[in-house]
C-alpha cells in the first residue's frame, strides 16, 4: 500500500460541513411554501462555510500531494456539480423563492457545489504519487 | 473483515484502460435529465410520479443489492477478481446512481409541492421531512464517502500497477457506505408507504 502521507481531515470536516448545507435545507424545506425563520438556516449555512474554509486552509498547507490530479479532478468535479448545482437553483426560481430566502438557498447551493468535488478530488489525490 | 489484499499480487500484464465515466452512457442520462425538467416545468403528475416511482425504485433496489448482495459476496473473492468486477463495476455506477437519485429527489418534491404535503398544515408534513432527513443522511454518506471511494477505485485501478492494498480499502468504504445507504432505505420503505397510503 502506499506510504500513509499525513493528510489534513478533509474529508470529516467536508462531511459535517455538507451535514451543515443538508441540516440548513431540510430546515427551509420543511416550512414551505411559507417562508422558515431564518436564523437557524443562517447558523447552518455560516457553520457550513467556516468547515469548508478551515478544510481549504489545512488542505492548501500540505506539502507532498498529488496536487495535479487534485485540480485535474476539482475541474471536472466543478463543471459536472455546476450542472447540478444549475437545476437546483431553476427548480428554486421556478418556485417562485426570493429575497434572503433565495440568498441562503444559492449560498448553500454554492457550498455544496465547492464541498462535493473537493471530497472527489482530495480521495482520488491522496492516493496518487506526490508532485516533485 | 478478512481483506487479505496485500498478499495476493495484481496481474501485471498490460490491461486496456477503460475510461473513468462511460461516455457513451451520457446522451442517455442527458435524455433522462431533459425529461426530468420538462415533467417538473409542466408541473406533468404521471411524468412526475413516473421519474419519482421509477427512479426510487431503482436507487432503493441498487443500494439494497450493492450493500447486501454484491458486498459481502466481493469482500471474499481474491483480489485480482476484485479488481476485475471493480474496473467493470465502478464506471456503470458512477453514472447510473446520480441520475436515479436525481430523478428521484427532483420528481418527489415537486409531487409533494403539487399534492400539498410540503404544507406544514397537512397531516402527513411530518413524513415529508422525515424523508428529507433520511434523504439528507444519505446525501452526505453518499457524497462525501461513496463516490470519492468509487472515483479513487478507477483511478487507483488506470496505474500500471494498481495497489491491491489501495483498492481493498477503497472497496470496503464503498461496501460500507452502500450498506448504510442501503439500511437508510428501510427506513424510506416506511415513510414512503405510510405517504402514499
Amino acid at each position: 500500500m502506499t506510504p500513509e502521507r499525513r493528510l489534513p481531515p478533509v474529508t470529516q470536516l467536508g462531511a459535517a460541513s455538507m451535514a451543515f448545507v443538508a441540516a440548513g435545507v431540510i430546515y427551509i424545506a420543511s416550512y414551505l411554501p411559507k417562508h422558515a425563520p431564518l436564523g437557524a438556516a443562517i447558523a447552518c449555512l455560516a457553520s457550513a462555510a467556516v468547515l469548508l474554509g478551515v478544510n481549504a486552509v489545512l488542505l492548501s498547507r500540505t506539502r507532498e500531494f498529488a496536487w495535479w490530479r487534485f485540480f485535474q479532478v476539482m475541474r471536472w468535479g466543478l463543471l459536472a456539480y455546476f450542472v447540478v448545482a444549475g437545476m437546483l437553483e431553476y427548480t428554486f426560481l421556478y418556485d417562485h423563492t426570493h429575497g434572503a430566502l433565495l440568498a441562503i438557498m444559492t449560498c448553500m447551493l454554492v457550498l455544496f457545489m465547492v464541498n462535493v468535488p473537493l471530497l472527489l478530488a482530495f480521495t482520488v489525490a491522496r492516493y496518487q504519487v506526490a508532485d516533485r | 473483515m478478512a481483506v487479505a489484499a496485500s498478499s495476493v499480487a495484481v496481474p501485471s500484464a498490460p490491461r486496456e484502460l477503460a475510461p473513468v465515466i462511460p461516455v457513451r452512457a451520457l446522451p442517455l442520462v442527458a435524455v433522462v435529465l431533459a425529461g426530468l425538467v420538462v415533467a417538473i416545468a409542466g408541473n406533468w403528475l404521471w411524468a412526475l410520479t413516473f421519474y419519482h416511482v421509477v427512479g426510487g425504485a431503482l436507487w432503493t433496489s441498487i443500494d439494497l443489492f450493492v450493500g447486501f448482495v454484491i458486498g459481502p459476496i466481493l469482500r471474499v473473492l481474491p483480489v485480482p477478481a476484485r479488481v476485475e468486477f471493480t474496473t467493470r463495476f465502478m464506471p456503470k455506477m458512477l453514472v447510473i446512481m446520480p441520475t436515479v437519485v436525481t430523478m428521484t429527489l427532483g420528481a418527489g418534491f415537486q409531487l409533494a409541492r403539487q399534492s400539498g404535503h410540503l404544507s406544514t398544515s397537512d397531516p402527513r408534513h411530518v413524513w415529508v421531512v422525515v424523508s428529507m432527513c433520511v434523504v439528507g443522511v444519505m446525501a452526505v454518506v453518499a457524497l462525501a464517502l461513496l463516490s470519492p471511494a468509487n472515483l479513487a477505485v478507477l483511478f487507483e485501478l488506470r496505474k500500471p500497477q494498481p495497489d491491491p492494498a489501495v483498492v481493498g480499502a477503497l472497496m470496503r468504504r464503498f461496501v460500507y457506505a452502500a450498506g448504510v445507504t442501503g439500511a437508510m432505505q428501510v427506513a424510506t420503505f416506511v415513510i414512503m408507504t405510510r405517504l402514499a397510503s
